[in-house]
């Protein structure tokens, strides 16, 4: 059914959908909006999950360990200083193999402190071990947190995963959403069947020590896993696709009128709307331009880049985060992932960081400045 | 695609606006936005909110920059915010003022609407931003009246019950008038 | 040696694998109690961070280390460390 709501109702909603039992939680702007839509849905009765009030995000995730272990399909949300709070526990989640999905609320990191949109806190997790997912649109936001549990429960990979949303730029903004029926979400993500779990019956031991005789095997099976990963997001895209009539490219990259074009964009998240419009804007005035739009940034999709690069003249990365005394983690990625195997001109573009609105001219200057060949802060 | 910017104080609504107006344009079957700026909140300091109208799939997400049409919800604003930037050739500001239009010097096509009067009378507190809201579907035909009356009740009834969502209703009957 | 066994996520299975390692192997003193002495608090029991007393205050010599916890947390001093012949 379409309606019109707020893109973390939207969110909220493909939580609701997905079925989660345990909501470990702890507000932060500019999540709370999820959560507290989440909270309404378990108070009406919408929702058959238990919602615990943690002290901390430390405690949240925790929690979320617990529950997960447990065989429960387990949800939480975060955002900024919350996310970097669950850091330590991030790594054990993804060492554990616990399938765990989050939402992430995009916003800048202090100091100076700062409530508004960038991605340096989920890029600051990159190295986690968790999937992460870039959304552009409420519809997304709510049809990927649906896939998200479907991929990171997947045997062949068993990673927990974040959903990343755009904090204000995304997550308040109303705008019209096909709510999909829980009859049909049911048939695409069935009950949780957990692959290992917690049972006083069938005891287990989880999280023990690994000598330095195993532990590099424990960390070469999870990069196994998010390579597998790679698959998992292609195909789950295409069943969301044949069930639900809408998909996002292949699941980890979508291009946008790139057939012909010799310039593209590369970007995450809400930047790719804006430049949605000014690719059209520019190919009015008969320039040769596209867009990729990076969806999947861990696992990192090498061979899709290099396929959908291939033969352009140069490309703009766009970054609404910064490495200090490097480069964009974006822009670092895809130079990486064509280092010697394309001709393609790769420029990186520092923007939109704390809020800072990305505006259409943002995105104009950037293919101005397109061979560069270095980093720009466009501010 | 329409580009609207609301001006009010923190606590009056800006924000509720925008969501209103875009709800109600769904129902006109038009595809629509709205979103706030946010600050750090505080009851009284300016907000901003934006809506965007369209036939087409909005894909843009910047905030509005050259506004077709501006809402004032409070005249005091425009001694502290210029409410003009930007705005388009052909664009319109409507204020709640009990003042007439031609009062307010603004370079540009001025409506004006006495909405805290009416807000008194209708609610018997000084909420606006519904009566703005019908003032702008009035002047401007741009949003129906039962897609309104729809929105009020998707804003208001769960959130806030019946009786305000029926108060609402009654606030665009009043300044809409039975067309 | 024998190949490790990479479970996903590290999880073991065949689980009380600890209690095949007897730990009591590592000892050099091992407690003797004075059963005139004792007062049977049970602090011994409590303390002993290998639960190797059990409640008859008998002490299980496959596992205790010989660490003297229960003797020094022994309020009549009933438990004497003795060096072990081996």
């Amino acid at each position: 059914m379409r309606k019109i709501i707020e893109a973390s109702t939207a969110a909220a909603i493909g939580v609701k959908l997905s079925r989660p039992q345990v909501i470990p939680m702890y507000p932060i702007t500019p999540q709370t909006h999820i959560v507290e839509r989440l909270a309404e849905f378990i108070n009406d009765g919408e929702l058959d999950a238990d919602m615990i009030h943690v002290e901390s995000e430390h405690s949240a995730i925790s929690a979320a360990i617990g529950s997960q272990a447990t065989g429960v399909r387990t949800f939480t949300a975060t955002a900024s200083q919350g996310l970097a709070l669950m850091h330590e526990i991030l790594h054990i989640v993804s060492g554990m193999r616990l399938p765990v999905v989050m939402e992430v609320a995009n916003r800048a990191l202090s100091a100076p402190i700062s409530i508004w949109n960038d991605h340096q806190d989920s890029i600051s997790a990159r190295d986690t071990g968790w999937i992460q997912l870039y959304v552009e649109s409420a519809q997304e936001a709510l049809d990927t947190v649906i896939q998200a549990f479907k991929i990171a429960e997947d045997k062949n990979v068993l990673l927990p995963a974040m959903v990343c949303l755009d904090g204000f730029t995304l997550t308040h903004v109303f705008e019209p959403v096909d709510v999909p029926s829980q009859v049909n979400v049911d048939k695409f993500l069935p009950k949780y069947k957990p692959a290992f779990c917690l049972d006083t019956k069938k005891p287990i031991t989880m999280g023990p020590i690994a000598y330095p005789n195993s532990f590099m095997e424990f960390k070469g099976a999870e990069h196994l896993a998010m390579k597998n990963a790679l698959k998992v997001i292609k195909e789950t895209n295409t069943q969301f696709k044949n069930q639900f009539g809408r998909g996002y490219g292949d699941g980890l990259i979508e291009t946008y009128r790139l057939k012909d074009a010799k310039y593209a964009v590369v970007c995450m998240g809400t930047i790719v709307g804006t430049s949605r419009v000014v690719v059209d804007k520019l190919r009015k005035q008969g320039k040769k331009v596209g867009l990729i739009k990076l969806k999947s940034f861990r696992p990192f999709p090498i061979e899709e880049i290099l396929k959908v690069t291939k033969g352009l003249k140069a490309i703009a990365v766009a970054d609404r985060n910064i490495s200090l005394g490097q480069e964009g983690a974006l822009f670092s990625e895809i130079r990486s992932a064509l280092y010697g195997k394309s001709k393609t001109i790769v420029s990186g573009f520092i923007a939109g960081l704390g809020g800072r609105d990305v505006k259409e001219e943002t995105i104009e200057k950037m293919f101005d400045k397109i061979n560069n060949g270095g980093t720009i802060w466009l501010k | 695609m329409l580009e609207i910017r609301i001006h009010g104080r923190g606590g009056q609504g800006a924000v509720s606006t925008g969501q209103i107006m875009a709800i109600a344009a769904f129902h006109d079957k038009k595809e629509s936005q709205s979103f706030p700026i946010f600050g750090v909140e505080r009851s009284g300091a300016p907000v901003q909110a934006f809506v965007r109208i369209s036939d087409k799939k909005i894909n843009l997400r910047s905030q509005v920059y050259h506004p077709k049409i501006v809402l004032v919800l409070e005249p005091s604003l425009i001694e502290v915010v210029d409410v003009t930037q930007g705005l388009l050739k052909d664009g319109l500001v409507i204020i709640n003022s009990d003042k007439p239009a031609k009062d307010f010097k603004l370079n540009c096509k001025v409506e004006t609407i006495d909405a805290t009067s009416i807000a008194m009378k209708v609610f018997g507190r000084p909420i606006v931003n519904t009566l703005m809201i019908g003032a702008f579907a009035k002047i401007t035909n741009l949003l129906s009246k039962e897609s309104l009356k729809k929105a009020m009740d998707e804003k208001f009834l769960y959130s806030k019950g019946k009786k305000i969502s029926d108060l609402n209703k009654k606030a665009i009957e009043e300044i809409m008038g039975q067309k | 040696m024998t190949k490790l066994k990479i479970s996903c996520g590290g999880i073991i299975e065949d689980v009380g694998s600890t209690k095949a390692n007897k730990t009591g192997g590592w000892r050099t003193f091992k407690p003797v109690r004075d059963v005139k002495k004792c007062i049977k608090c049970m602090k011994c029991w409590m303390f002993c961070p290998d639960h190797s007393i059990d409640k008859n205050i008998e002490v299980n010599l496959d596992y205790c280390k010989g660490c003297g916890i229960c003797a020094e947390r022994c309020p009549v001093k009933a438990i004497d460390m003795v060096k072990e012949e081996k």
